[in-house]
């Protein structure tokens, strides 16, 4: 790549830089949790910088759109307005890649056979009419 | 090598066919300790026998009699273990400790990647509520237990039944069950024998939560009735209903009970009395296992003798 070319691309970031908030903050709306700058780097796809990334975030975060919290060395960031169903979306992307997610979170009921519902029908109209 | 050194390697067999049996009969208190204790004692029993098999095996190799300064005539009239077994012995042992660590390193991570997506919850209190119409309801491991609700199973309860889940949620926390079922899953990551306690230890800290919330709402009949609908609500099913054919069907018989899932039982242990202290049969299991511990101390006492006989044999 020659310099003329690495102007240009930097013109060009520079002019995208709007469009590059609206699609970092699109792509951690869409996350399932809260991202690294190299993370959202990624799945924007484009040849991005890591710095240019991490540039765009901060701006972000400053106007106040985003969150950020220290992960290992680096930041991470999640939207601000928490729109519905983010929070349990993220947990349970949690628990999608965890296979032994069942030993991990305490569940209050466990899966259910068809077998098991028919029981608990059972145990629940034998309750609610103990003459029967 | 002594015949006791296979007791450790024949103990858990047994105890994957008691644990069950123990964890419906016991004190879900009682049995979480007895079942998680005797989990990893005999995972660490286990292995060290195997561990030992392997050691005394390769002291039929002159190598290793050589390294020892040890003499091979004085290993081949003690006749310690077969070649071929102590091969065996040792792959099983390597492979039980790789198992052990990837599953600690696994759950690790998995603690991790919770307590980072925890941080997101909203608010500050041990309880949060997360938009979600699917009911779903947890504890967080770690200490400070965050319990995670969804409106969808906030929706499908009454405000009594939300507080028996509470009480539920809080006793896992506040009994650090999260500790258990993790020492569990890892004994049986070493040895698979140990799978069948594994599970029975988490019917028992979930029984132990049930019965911890039977005794805050201080009803059994509502902490059972909590549980049955919004297990049926987590399925997806639609809100039981009092309906003729419910009249009219018979309660689950004992049979179809033993076939059930973890679910239905918990349910019928909370319609049952609590159950009652079992001294004698407590005793007993505690003696199986300190037998498997002993067995594997006393094979570590021969192997260490059989050394220092062939030791002494390569001196004089």
């Amino acid at each position: 790549m020659s310099d003329a070319d690495h102007r240009a691309a930097g013109a060009g970031a520079r002019r995208a830089a709007g469009q590059l908030e609206a699609a970092a903050l699109a792509v951690l709306q869409s996350a399932g949790s809260a991202l690294t700058p190299g993370q959202v780097r990624d799945r924007l796809g484009d040849d991005l910088a890591y710095t240019t990334v991490v540039t765009i975030l901060s701006r972000l975060h400053a106007k106040g759109v985003l969150t950020r919290l220290r992960s290992g060395r680096a930041y991470s960031y999640a939207p601000v307005a928490d729109e519905p169903g983010l929070a349990a979306r993220r947990m349970r992307g949690v628990l999608d890649a965890e296979a032994d997610r069942e030993a991990v979170l305490a569940r209050f009921v466990s899966g259910l056979s068809p077998e098991d519902e028919q029981a608990l029908r059972r145990m629940l109209a034998a309750q609610q009419n103990p003459e029967a | 090598m002594h015949v006791l050194i296979y007791v450790p390697l024949l103990v858990p067999v047994l105890a994957a066919v008691c644990a069950r049996p123990l964890a419906e009969r016991l004190p879900p208190r009682t049995a979480t300790w007895l079942l998680t204790v005797s989990a990893v004692a005999l995972a660490a029993a286990s292995g060290a026998a195997l561990g030992l098999l392997a050691m005394a095996a390769a002291m039929r190799l002159p190598v290793i009699d050589s390294l020892g300064g040890m003499s091979l005539a004085a290993v081949l009239r003690l006749d310690p273990a077969p070649l071929p077994l102590g091969v065996i012995a040792g792959a099983f042992f390597l492979t039980a400790a790789l198992a052990a660590v990837r599953a600690a390193w696994l759950r690790t991570a998995a603690l991790i990647a919770v307590r980072r997506q925890a941080r997101w919850l909203s608010g500050d209190g041990q309880v949060a509520v997360v938009q979600d119409d699917s009911a779903d309801a947890y504890a967080l491991p770690g200490p400070r237990g965050r319990i995670v609700i969804t409106t969808g199973m906030l929706a499908a309860l009454s405000e009594a039944e939300c507080g028996v889940l509470l009480a539920h949620e809080r006793a896992h926390a506040a009994g650090r069950h999260y500790l258990f079922t993790a020492l569990a899953r890892l004994s049986a990551a070493a040895n698979p024998l140990l799978r069948p306690m594994a599970a029975a230890i988490s019917y028992s800290v979930e029984r132990w939560a049930d019965e911890r919330a039977a005794v805050v709402s201080g009803s059994r009949l509502l902490a059972a009735r909590t549980i049955a609908k919004a297990a049926l609500a987590a399925a997806g099913a639609p809100p039981a209903r009092m309906s003729t054919a419910g009249v009219l069907a018979a309660v689950p018989s004992r049979a179809e009970l033993r076939k059930a899932g973890s679910v239905p039982r918990r349910v019928d242990a909370l319609l049952c009395p609590p159950p009652p202290r079992r001294i004698m049969l407590l005793l007993l299991a505690i003696a199986l296992v300190a037998a498997a511990g002993l067995a594997a101390f006393h094979a570590a006492g021969d192997l260490h003798a059989m050394v220092e006989f062939a030791q002494a044999a390569a001196v004089s």
